[in-house]
């Protein structure tokens, strides 16, 4: 975030019409790539009126219950991924081991994986066929087709997430403060409480906020392991493609609707937080915790 | 304090989310029976109110509380999640293919067909032409798909059971009408030039067809031809080939699994149900062509007659249709090849 | 062996803050489970078949097609997010105008937007009486259920990597430099080419390698607008699906190591960009 005030004199030195050509061009990219697909969504989630929008989506129990899954299915990967990303940036960040560079590139593997082949991985693990299948039925624990599975799914494409938002970070603020902690005789965790999580809380927020998002909407991988009971183990985007392929197009985008506002609150959390980032730079004092 | 705000306020919003999503998600009572019938895209409606009158009836006779769960979705990619290990008592599908590899996965004891009446075969549909109004481009048989300007939608044989029974339909067109194989090749070849989209299944297919306007005949189960006729309010009209292939989806107790579960009685009786009098009644009035020879006949109104040859008329087995057909390398695969150059 | 001996007692001398026991312990614990052992089942499982076998099915003429397929139409959209992403970057740094801050917002949308939602509606938009095909397709420009479509999608699904990698740097970007260049006579447009692409350029390229790795692994946004003909429009991970769906677990998951290779590979060159990006830190 620019502030304007920050610029300088001389920032824009191009012709006035390039400089208006230029914002233009911005207006046409954001408004057919973005804004339009989003009102889209809307106009055909409403077209048949809001009773109808509030049936498909809100009333429909099967629709209800993709809602709850979601919920759960992202709260608890996102927890998972908050403790390892910590974690994983407290150790990075703030020591030197053998095997550091390959365990950061390591994390950063989901961004690249295509979600089918993550589904296909875990099915290759965890399905009656795959490679713990026979050991996992006889104890009656079910992975695939069931709760755990989409978690798994989920919690690995969202890995890299919060780790990625906390580990340059860390490196930025550097230990001297939590040195001066343990110097001082703080315990460990007083440390930890104190110093780290108060210096990381907006990195660990965003990467938050981004983590929630992208589990929100997982889809390749989860589509390959849910088994789609209606009422047990759908999800929000699966329940999207099924309501589609079941000649309900409404519903379908009714829910899709949904899921792209929680995207859009999403991101105007995101906006806000930025803001209020810039506002406590401003005036130290005023945000304490 | 902007961080304390945030942290409550999404303690707030999520807490609401988590309350207003549970709110009626109701637990199952103890001691109940649950099934769970894992079935392919478009039988949601039906399966629906046939559960609903099963559950009835068995309610009253046992007194026990019992749940049936569905699942749908592609044939074959339901049949996979059912060997993989989805916990199905029974199974629906489109295609015996699809319920045979289940059995040779072990999942279902052998011979399963003779288990259920009528070689469990509830109901047999087959491939229409959906036209748009007033069919402008005269399409009435197999080879005026192929004319000059005319563009066909069928979903991937490779990944929906829909575009294998097309696919094999307009195959036995011309080889049950004394044409050679080469000659079906050469038809099939034109045909799939004809396909300028080859969705992943059957809906996405009516949807292309339907919604986005696209392409000037669809090749639809008999049902879907109805609901599409009826969802466009009269926009598409229904074209009955002279020739067709008879659909028969089977259905099946996943034996292992219902044994285990100890639901093997009820899926039996459950299935068995798709065969009664009243629930066959139900399936005519779904566009699919009952079994019960009583019923097909109080509503042949509906169901003109069409010349319909199983798979096994135009190759040995189903298997051997898959083999010969859709397999990687096999014909399917060596046309579109070819159209693609 | 004197070397290493010396390095751990340095390494223990570091250790004054507490908890990397525990925090190297839980992250390699999580590291282990979910990354490392689903992908060496997947390597596992190629590995049953034959070096021949494992050949005909990663290789053959179909995947082949669908290869091509998804890097052309990746690195295709690529290059437009790189040109896109450059010219957003560019205003929002540089210009103040009305809606700013919003637009900056909405970049990050195709990150968070499920993946299905955004393949639904960009399938709808293009097609014959969709909002934008009613005056495309009169032009013969056919987006739905061609290349083209697929690439449309993938912009959309990348257009924010460029913009986060190249917009901080712009940022930083000392002014002086360019009030150096002027005063030394150059032109405006000299400056931009000399000065500051230069500077960017790292950034930009990694913006560029981010997009293209995300773009070859999308799956749920292609599916819906791609057409998925084989030969034309099939996309690699649609061929995992469909290998699956003819059960064939083995040579699906050839497929799927053939591409997690690549992504393995194009990952660490983006980490090599990376620290090539900060080595004047």
């Amino acid at each position: 975030m620019t502030e304007p005030a920050a610029r300088g004199f001389s920032r824009s030195r191009e012709p006035a019409w390039v400089k208006w050509l230029l914002i233009g061009a911005v207006y046409l990219i954001v408004t057919v790539l973005i804004v339009v697909p989003v009102v889209q969504v809307f106009c055909i989630a409403f077209s048949a009126g809001i009773e109808m929008f509030i049936q498909k989506a809100l009333v429909d129990h099967d629709s209800r219950h993709a809602m709850w899954m979601t919920f759960w299915v992202t709260l608890i990967s996102v927890t998972i991924n908050i403790f390892f990303g910590v974690a994983l940036a407290w150790a990075v960040a703030r020591f030197k081991f053998p095997g550091r560079t390959l365990l950061i590139s390591m994390v950063d593997l989901p961004f690249a994986i295509s979600p089918v082949a993550v589904g296909l991985m875990f099915m290759l693990l965890f399905g009656r066929q795959g490679f713990f299948g026979g050991w996992l039925d006889e104890w009656g624990i079910e992975i695939v087709f069931s709760t755990p599975g989409l978690i798994l799914a989920t919690t690995f494409v969202t890995l890299p997430f919060i780790a990625r938002e906390l580990i340059p970070v860390m490196e930025a603020i550097g230990p001297d403060e939590e040195l001066a902690a343990i110097t001082l005789g703080a315990s460990g965790w007083q440390m930890f409480w104190m110093i780290t999580i108060p210096n990381i809380r907006w990195a660990l927020l965003y990467g938050i906020i981004l983590c929630t998002a992208r589990a929100m909407g997982e889809f390749g991988a989860v589509s390959v392991l849910s088994g789609k009971i209606a009422g047990l183990t759908e999800t929000m985007p699966l329940r999207i493609d099924k309501l589609f392929n079941e000649h309900d197009e409404q519903g379908a985008f009714a829910i899709a609707a949904i899921l792209t506002l929680f995207s859009l609150i999403t991101l105007a959390a995101k906006a806000l937080m930025e803001h209020w980032v810039l506002a406590s730079i401003k005036k130290p004092d005023a945000d304490e915790l | 304090m902007p961080f304390r705000t945030t942290l409550s306020l999404s303690l707030v919003l999520l807490a609401g989310l988590a309350v207003s999503a549970g709110w009626g998600c109701n637990t199952k009572p103890a001691g109940s029976v649950e099934l769970l019938h894992v079935s392919y895209d478009v039988t949601r409606e039906l399966c629906h109110e046939v559960n609903n009158r099963f559950i009835k009836q068995y309610e009253t006779k046992t007194g026990k509380p019992l749940a049936i769960k569905q699942s749908h979705g592609g044939s074959s990619s339901q049949a996979r999640s059912v060997i993989d290990g989805l916990k199905a008592d029974v199974v629906s599908l489109a295609l015996w293919l699809d319920v045979n590899a289940i059995s040779k996965s072990g999942l279902i004891e052998p011979g399963w067909e003779q288990r259920l009446p009528n070689e469990s075969i509830p109901y047999h549909s087959t491939v229409v032409f959906v036209v748009r109004k007033g069919n402008p481009k005269q399409i009435k048989d197999w080879p005026d798909l192929v004319k000059e300007g005319v563009e066909v939608i069928t979903p991937n044989p490779k990944t929906s059971g829909n575009g294998k029974l097309s696919f094999l339909a307009a195959w036995g067109s011309v080889t049950t009408r004394g044409g050679s194989e080469d000659e079906a090749k050469v038809y099939l070849s034109a045909l799939y030039q004809h396909v300028p989209v080859l969705e992943s299944g059957g809906r996405g297919a009516t949807t292309t067809f339907l919604n986005k306007q696209i392409g000037d005949v669809q090749l639809a189960w008999e049902n879907e031809g109805y609901l599409a006729v009826k969802e466009s309010e009269g926009e598409v009209e229904i074209v009955y080939p002279p020739v067709s292939i008879r659909a028969e989806p089977v259905v099946a107790v996943v034996t292992a699994v219902a044994k285990r579960k100890g639901t093997t009685a009820v899926a039996d009786d459950y299935l068995k149900f798709y065969f009664e009098p009243e629930i066959q009644k139900l399936i005519a009035e779904s566009y699919f062509r009952p079994s019960d020879a009583a019923v097909l006949e109080e509503f042949k109104d509906k169901f003109p007659p069409v010349q319909l040859f199983r798979v096994t008329d135009i190759t040995t087995s189903w298997d051997e249709a898959q083999s010969k057909f859709f397999s990687e390398g096999a014909i399917f695969d060596t046309l579109s090849r070819q159209a693609a150059k | 062996m004197s070397s290493s001996a010396a390095k751990s007692t340095a390494l223990r001398k570091r250790r004054v803050l507490p908890g990397l026991g525990l925090s190297l312990g839980y992250s390699l614990t999580v590291v282990t489970l979910l990354l490392l052992i689903p992908l060496a089942a997947c390597f596992a499982k190629a590995a049953t078949l034959t070096p021949s076998q494992f050949w005909a099915a990663a290789w053959s003429e179909r995947a082949q097609a669908a290869y091509f397929v998804t890097f052309i139409c990746s690195f295709v959209a690529a290059i437009i997010d790189t040109f896109l992403g450059l010219i957003l970057a560019w205003v929002l740094v540089r210009y103040d105008f009305y809606g700013k801050r919003f637009i900056d917002s909405l970049i990050d949308l195709p990150f968070a937007l499920p993946t299905a939602v955004a393949g639904l509606v960009y399938a709808n938009l293009y097609t014959k009486n969709g909002w934008f095909g009613q005056w495309l397709v009169p032009w013969g420009i056919e987006v739905s259920f061609t290349r083209l479509g697929i690439i449309v999608v993938l912009v959309f699904v990348g257009l924010p990597f460029v913009v986060r990698t190249v917009q901080p740097l712009l940022e930083t970007l000392d002014n002086d430099l360019e009030d150096a260049s002027e005063l030394l006579g150059a032109t405006r447009w000299q400056t931009l080419s000399m000065v500051i692409f230069p500077a960017i350029q790292p950034a930009l390229l990694t913006g560029f390698a981010l997009t293209f790795a995300r773009a070859i692994g999308e799956f749920g946004s292609v599916v819906f607008i791609s057409g998925n003909k084989q030969y034309k429009t099939e996309i690699a991970p649609f061929l995992i699906v469909s290998r699956l769906e003819e059960y064939a677990y083995a040579e699906a998951t050839a497929v799927a190591v053939v591409l997690i290779v690549i992504s393995l590979i194009l990952l660490l060159i983006i980490n090599g960009l990376e620290r090539w990006n900060r080595r004047y830190d």
